[in-house]
């Protein structure tokens, strides 16, 4: 055998010693990380965007090489046997690696040949593989007509072709509905109980909560390594739930921020979570009854403990934000039936809701439900088949210019100019939005001081570091002052304390009366809303308070559900009603 | 290890089942992507068409006005070879100011006077002169101009002469144009415009799809398996080359049923030529897009360092020997500079062998430099 | 209000495009390198031609001819043939262009009052430039003709063709290209700036910000079409300035009849780039179909070849390409002063080009928002 790979059976799979990687002048993408991947159990590579998960991940396979420090995998170092690491890893990149021009059938084919599994093995890996990702009914398809979640089980399959000894997938769990992100994770523990390591990356602090062992990105540093648990007990006895308050929990989370001994708050439900300093209980405000109870800690509590604790409760935009009367209890977006077809697809089935003033409503579901065409046909993108939409008594496709001037938009990536100067971004959307003189100056002003853009005026919006994108972002969005809120998944793969951030703002414009429609396949910011739809395959399958829909599954078996939870129950009672 | 035949057997086998793989899936994917049957067959067509009909070097019925200011059986004989010439559409007149506008305006490309002493002149033998007025605005029309007029004066004179009426001229010119005796502009535009064709196949193209891997992740997953850079590059380029034939052959047969060019010159000929540029041809894709990992930069890299130079440095349309001297020596890295000739040679001329054999080995040459540099630049990193 | 708004988004078009590094690119490289290689190295001008001679005469009178050739600036190099079988080696592997022979008679003839004969064989494959080589070859030998004894007989009945070129008299290639440059120029930046600033905005998903924003599509559609105009017109002013000051071109007409017109003739230009970049998802789409556009409207402009010689077809396709209208008027402003009439005459249709793309464009617009 060659030297390298006689190695014991404790020995762990990947080695890392000092490893740093930087590109260009920017801050290094990695800096001096070390750490172990083990076999036979589920390493989480966790971290927000930008942390370096996927730099970490190209080190290991060989394809890139460390600036400084070794990577050692299976035995052999990255930067002398490349060749043997990727003969005996599986690897399945962030889009799955999947030629979509392909079908299911093809891909296999082809990874099977380039991996070299024999002939005399294909029928039957083929077979186990196929019906272990549930795809033997769609061989002959195009990769890229599957659905996301199709798409991650054919990647992983072709990952798997030929049994790797460590198995390597890059945010598996994105744009994934919550139910076949849960069957890729069952089939993965399967995988693990054989003796192949997994490293997992991931955005999604609930995907880390459950690995065996975790390794925590941020900014390019290791902050943790270790198991789940012994992140969350950092925090232990001091996460508090908030329940049974009385009066306008928002305001009440932002006046708790405020004060000494509170780490961090996010609004839960009709709850309020809370993470205090060590020793410390909950204040109480005055006027307000409730109890407090002590609730397991999660792993984001401790994340967020890590970083020193979330941003304060006062939002200074809110603060010189005008207040909207509340008028006669019109809802101000209305939705009546919304259908969208494209061709024989229906994206959109006869969706229906209103929204009153200064309420959260959160679109929930997996990509490719259809939240995003109700979204669109909502904020005047598309025109919907049939049925119709009002935004503030409005329809955005006949009333154009004078109805879109009350509404602030964000979209799901950043689309901002990138290569204007944050200055001149902030003066386009001003002139769009038909602020000039006095006023333009005074609110781009206001803006430069809340968001702290004084000294980045002159940057390209694209040279910024995501947290600072996605407060331009906000800043863009809400120059004009206007009653409603569009925000197109917003806080999807930012730092935990940026969306702290970016909501305490949220919370306060509400409070201000702004009205805010929301879509997210983010289960934990779905319970930052007053209410929420559960789009599922085109149609409105839920509708009520995060609160409502839990309870609504609630059983012998879960007796206090997570929204996940709630989610999968709902869609499968569903998909159940169907069948039937 | 690696000296046990079986081990080295079965590598082997590994080896030539992961090529057929990666060839196989390359042409399930041009036979699928619209975008590739429209590089590889559309728009060879719409340029083929364009070089076949649109742009014509020929100036046949050039528009002239013809002034005749004294009508005399000598002034009218020589007016009617004007008429009668196939170079010339003719409006007549009797003032040259009747065409002056005409001139201006680019109705005409040239007033053809006969002088009023004209006839008095001929007849006395004082240096009878026809004049010409050109349009100098588009000096390769006026020049036609001028040398067809000359050529009708000169024909009429001739036929006099042999009527017996007149001097035989001292020095006759005999022209003979060789190859291409009616002097169609079609028959040498078609054959270049083959190889502008085979420059979009081999470099757009390749350089398009390369980087569409990478753009798609579909490149980092290839790399993570044990195929090797060589492989993976052989495996793209057997597709490609095929197709850059599949379209020459397309655009030869157009141009010899449809166009009525000659192919005077063998089958074998054609295909090593095209064979060997294809070489260059990919391996400048291939360096495209290894440079750039970018569909969009690629396209614009691949449009600027490989399409314009076969079409405007390589002797197609402009000849490069009057080009400066520095624009020259850089045409000696075009590789269509030198098939465009060849390809001319093989339609029009025949084999000639000790040309093509030179065309052959610098683009062999330029091949191996091209692919150097691109499996140096597709090593099997990232970044 | 509507001003405001307009103005925020000119202001934000203009510098997308120059703080982009690509978009800066595309504004500086294109027009130098074409401005380089069309006014030098695009030419149909035939200079430096290797030409062979075969003399098998060794009077006077070959000799004389052989001079005059080698005195022509035309021929770079003369090599002399001792065989018929060399000229045909020559001439198929393209060492020369063309081919004298001068039979062993040559003097005799010429000196005995017998029409003597000189064959000129020429590369039938590179056929434009043969012709003009025949061109040159003629006349030196009908001067030379001219100076034989039997000629100086015949010169006074000769008859002499004298050519006068108007509006060039020197026929420079560059007093033909560069005005065309202006008018490419401006199709080629217009087309490639428009087409790629909404394709750019769709693939980075900032339209749809665009298109939530109190903006109407007809202000969107000015705001995307006055920048790229202002581009340029800026790159005709720069080659202007160089057809001038670097080339000598004489500027004859009306700088404000040529920017009259240019101001159509870009509307025109940029209503395609908009038609093109509403088809077209990305900016690798909008790249190619500005190309698949270029291509056959350079070809089929009257740029290079005439119209005229065109198929009768063939021509009408030519009506609907705004660079055609345009070269008129530029080459016609610099070399011929052509009358106001006629510029209004080709802006017309200039005008009527722009009004339906632009009107389909935002039809197209329109129609991707269902």
């Amino acid at each position: 055998m060659t030297s390298g790979a006689d190695t014991g059976a404790a020995a762990p799979f990947v080695r890392l010693a000092a490893v740093s990687k930087r590109f260009g002048a920017a801050p290094p993408a990695l800096d001096s990380i070390d750490g172990v991947i083990e076999g036979g159990r589920i390493t989480g590579l966790v971290g927000p965007d930008g942390a370096g998960k996927t730099t970490l991940i190209r080190l290991i396979t060989g394809l890139m090489l460390p600036d400084e420090g070794t990577v050692e995998v299976l035995g052999y170092g990255t930067r002398k046997d490349p060749a043997s690491i990727q003969a005996a890893i599986g690897y399945m990149p962030q889009r799955f690696g999947l030629y979509e021009d392909l079908s299911v059938q093809e891909n296999l084919d082809l990874y099977a040949d380039l991996r070299g599994l024999p002939l005399a093995e294909r029928g039957r890996t083929f077979a186990e593989l196929l019906e272990f990702t549930d795809l033997a009914r769609f061989t002959t398809r195009l990769a890229g007509k599957l659905s996301g979640g199709m798409k991650q089980k054919l990647g992983l399959a072709c990952a798997l072709l030929r049994k790797p000894r460590l198995l390597l997938l890059d945010e598996p769990g994105v744009g994934v509905d919550p139910i076949s992100r849960r069957d890729l994770w069952k089939m993965v523990e399967n995988l693990t109980a054989e003796g192949i390591g997994v490293l997992w990356s991931t955005a999604y602090l609930d995907e880390a909560e459950a690995c065996d062992h975790v390794l925590l990105l941020n900014q390019g540093r290791l902050l943790f390594a270790g198991s789940p648990p012994e992140m969350t007990g950092r925090v232990k006895d001091r996460v508090f739930r908030l329940s049974g308050t009385t009066g306008r929990r928002r305001e009440r989370l932002a006046r708790l921020l405020d004060k000494d001994g509170v780490v961090d708050g996010v609004i839960q439900g009709e709850a309020i979570r809370l993470v205090m300093k060590q020793g410390l209980t909950p204040p109480l405000l005055e006027g307000s009854s409730g109890s407090a109870t002590a609730t397991p800690p999660r792993f984001e509590d401790a994340f967020v403990d890590m970083l020193g604790g979330g941003p304060g409760g006062r939002s200074r935009l809110a603060e010189t934000q005008r207040q909207f009367a509340a008028d006669g209890g019109r809802p101000v977006i209305e939705a009546r039936g919304l259908t969208k077809r494209f061709g024989d697809f229906t994206a959109a089935d006869n969706i229906t809701f209103d929204i009153p003033r200064g309420e959260i409503f959160g679109l929930l579901g997996p990509n490719g439900a259809g939240k995003s065409t109700t979204f669109k046909m909502l904020c005047g993108l598309l025109k919907p088949t049939a049925g119709e939409g009002r935004v503030a008594g409005f329809d955005l496709r006949r009333d154009a210019a004078e109805a879109r001037n009350r509404l602030g938009y964000m979209a799901q990536k950043f689309s901002l100019y990138g290569d204007l100067s944050v200055l001149q971004n902030l003066n386009f959307f001003a002139g769009v939005y038909g602020l000039s003189g006095a006023r333009k100056r005074e609110r781009i002003g206001l803006m430069t001081e809340i968001f702290d853009f004084g000294t980045i005026h002159d940057m390209s919006a694209k040279d910024l570091p995501l947290g600072l994108k996605q407060r331009l972002a906000l800043a863009c969005a809400v120059l004009h002052e206007p009653e409603v809120l569009f925000l197109d998944e917003p806080t999807s793969g930012v730092d935990p304390i940026t969306r702290r951030e970016f909501w305490t703002h949220i919370n306060g414009l509400v409070e201000k009366g702004v009205t805010v429609l929301v879509t997210t396949h983010f289960m934990d910011e779905a319970e930052y809303c007053d209410r929420i739809s559960l789009i599922y395959r085109g149609r409105s399958i839920a509708l009520g308070s995060p609160d409502e829909m839990k309870a609504r599954v609630a059983g012998m078996d879960l007796p206090d559900p997570t929204m996940e939870d709630a989610f999968i129950a709902l869609v499968q009672g569903s998909e159940a009603k169907e069948a039937a | 290890m690696s000296a046990d035949p079986k081990k080295r057997k079965s590598e082997r086998s590994g080896r030539a089942r992961r090529f057929a793989a990666l060839v196989r899936k390359e042409s399930s994917q041009v036979v699928r992507d619209p975008s590739s049957i429209l590089i590889a067959f559309v728009l060879p067509l719409i340029l083929l068409f364009l070089f076949g009909y649109g742009v014509s070097l020929d100036t046949t019925q050039t528009r002239i006005g013809l002034v005749v200011e004294e009508a005399t059986p000598l002034t009218r004989d020589l007016a009617a070879s004007f008429q009668a010439s196939r170079y010339f559409a003719v409006a007549n007149g009797r003032d040259r100011r009747e065409f002056e506008d005409d001139l201006i305006l680019g109705r005409v490309r040239g007033i053809v006077v006969i002088p009023a002493r004209f006839a008095a002149d001929h007849a006395a033998g004082r240096h009878p002169a026809v004049q010409v007025i050109v349009d100098g605005s588009d000096p390769n029309t006026a020049n036609f101009v001028q040398n067809y007029a000359q050529g009708t004066v000169a024909n009429w004179e001739r036929q006099r002469t042999l009527e017996g009426q007149g001097q035989p001229p001292a020095i006759a010119a005999q022209q003979r144009f060789w190859f291409n005796p009616e002097l169609t502009s079609r028959n040498f535009l078609v054959p270049g415009s083959i190889a502008i064709v085979m420059t979009l196949v081999g470099t757009l193209l390749t350089s398009l799809v390369v980087a569409r891997e990478w753009e798609r992740g579909t490149m980092e997953a290839m790399m993570a398996t044990p195929v090797s850079a060589a492989e993976l590059l052989a495996g793209k380029l057997l597709p490609y080359f095929i197709l850059g034939l599949s379209s020459m052959t397309l655009c030869v047969l157009l141009a010899i049923f449809l166009f009525g060019v000659p192919f005077r010159g063998s089958v074998v000929a054609l295909y090593a030529l095209s064979a060997t540029f294809l070489m260059p041809a990919l391996g400048q894709g291939l360096l495209i897009s290894a440079a750039t990992k970018n569909q969009f930069l690629a396209s614009q890299l691949a449009l600027i360092s490989a399409f314009l130079p076969a079409f405007l440095l390589s002797g197609f349309l402009f000849e490069i020997n009057s080009m400066p001297t520095i624009i020259q020596w850089f045409t000696y890295i075009v590789p269509a500079r030198y098939l465009i000739p060849s390809l001319q040679t093989v339609f029009l001329a025949g084999d000639i062998w000790p040309m093509f054999g030179r065309a052959i080995a610098v683009m062999f040459l330029i091949g191996c430099v091209f692919f150097a540099l691109a499996a140096r630049s597709t090593r099997k990193r990232i970044g | 209000m509507w001003w405001g708004r307009l103005k925020a988004l000119i202001v934000k078009e203009l510098l997308a495009v120059l703080r982009d590094p690509k978009g800066r690119t595309i504004l500086i490289g294109p027009p130098i390198i074409q401005l380089l290689v069309f006014s030098y190295a695009a030419t149909l001008e035939v200079k430096n031609v290797d030409l062979m001679l075969l003399n098998r005469d060794n009077g006077h009178w070959s000799q004389e001819l052989v001079q005059q050739i080698g005195g022509s600036p035309t021929f770079r190099s003369i090599r002399l043939a001792n065989s018929p079988a060399e000229i045909q080696f020559a001439i198929d592997n393209q060492h020369v262009l063309a081919a004298v022979e001068i039979g062993p008679t040559f003097s005799r003839d010429i000196e005995a009052g017998k029409p003597a004969e000189v064959q000129m064989i020429l590369d039938g494959r590179r056929s434009n430039a043969s012709q003009i080589v025949s061109g040159y070859l003629s006349r030196i030998v009908g001067t030379l003709a001219a100076e034989t004894p039997a000629g100086e007989r015949a010169a006074s009945q000769a008859i002499r063709v004298e050519a006068r070129n108007w509006f060039n008299p020197n026929l420079i290639f560059q007093w033909f290209m560069v005005p065309n440059l202006v008018a490419s120029i401006a199709l080629l930046i217009g087309l490639i700036v428009t087409a790629l600033s909404v394709a750019r905005e769709r693939e980075l998903g900032t339209f749809d910000q665009l298109i939530v924003s109190p903006l109407r599509t007809h202000e969107i559609l000015i705001g995307k079409l006055i920048p790229p105009m202002m581009i340029g017109l800026f790159h005709i002013t720069i080659y202007i300035l160089a057809a001038v000051f670097i080339f000598g071109v004489p500027l004859r007409g009306s700088l404000f009849l040529l920017y009259g017109s240019a101001i159509f003739y870009l509307a025109a230009v940029v209503g395609l780039g908009l038609f093109i970049s509403a088809l077209s998802m990305t900016q690798q789409q909008a790249i190619l179909g500005a190309f698949l556009f270029m291509v056959p409207a350079m070809l089929l402009s009257g740029f290079a070849t005439p119209i005229e010689n065109m198929p009768s077809w063939l021509q009408p396709v030519t009506l609907i390409n705004p660079l055609r209208y345009f070269l008129v008027i530029v080459k016609g402003v610099f070399l011929k002063d052509i009358p106001v009439a006629e510029v209004v005459h080709q802006t017309l249709p200039l005008c009527l080009i722009a009004v339906v793309t632009l009107s389909s464009a935002a039809w197209l617009f329109r129609r991707r928002l269902e």
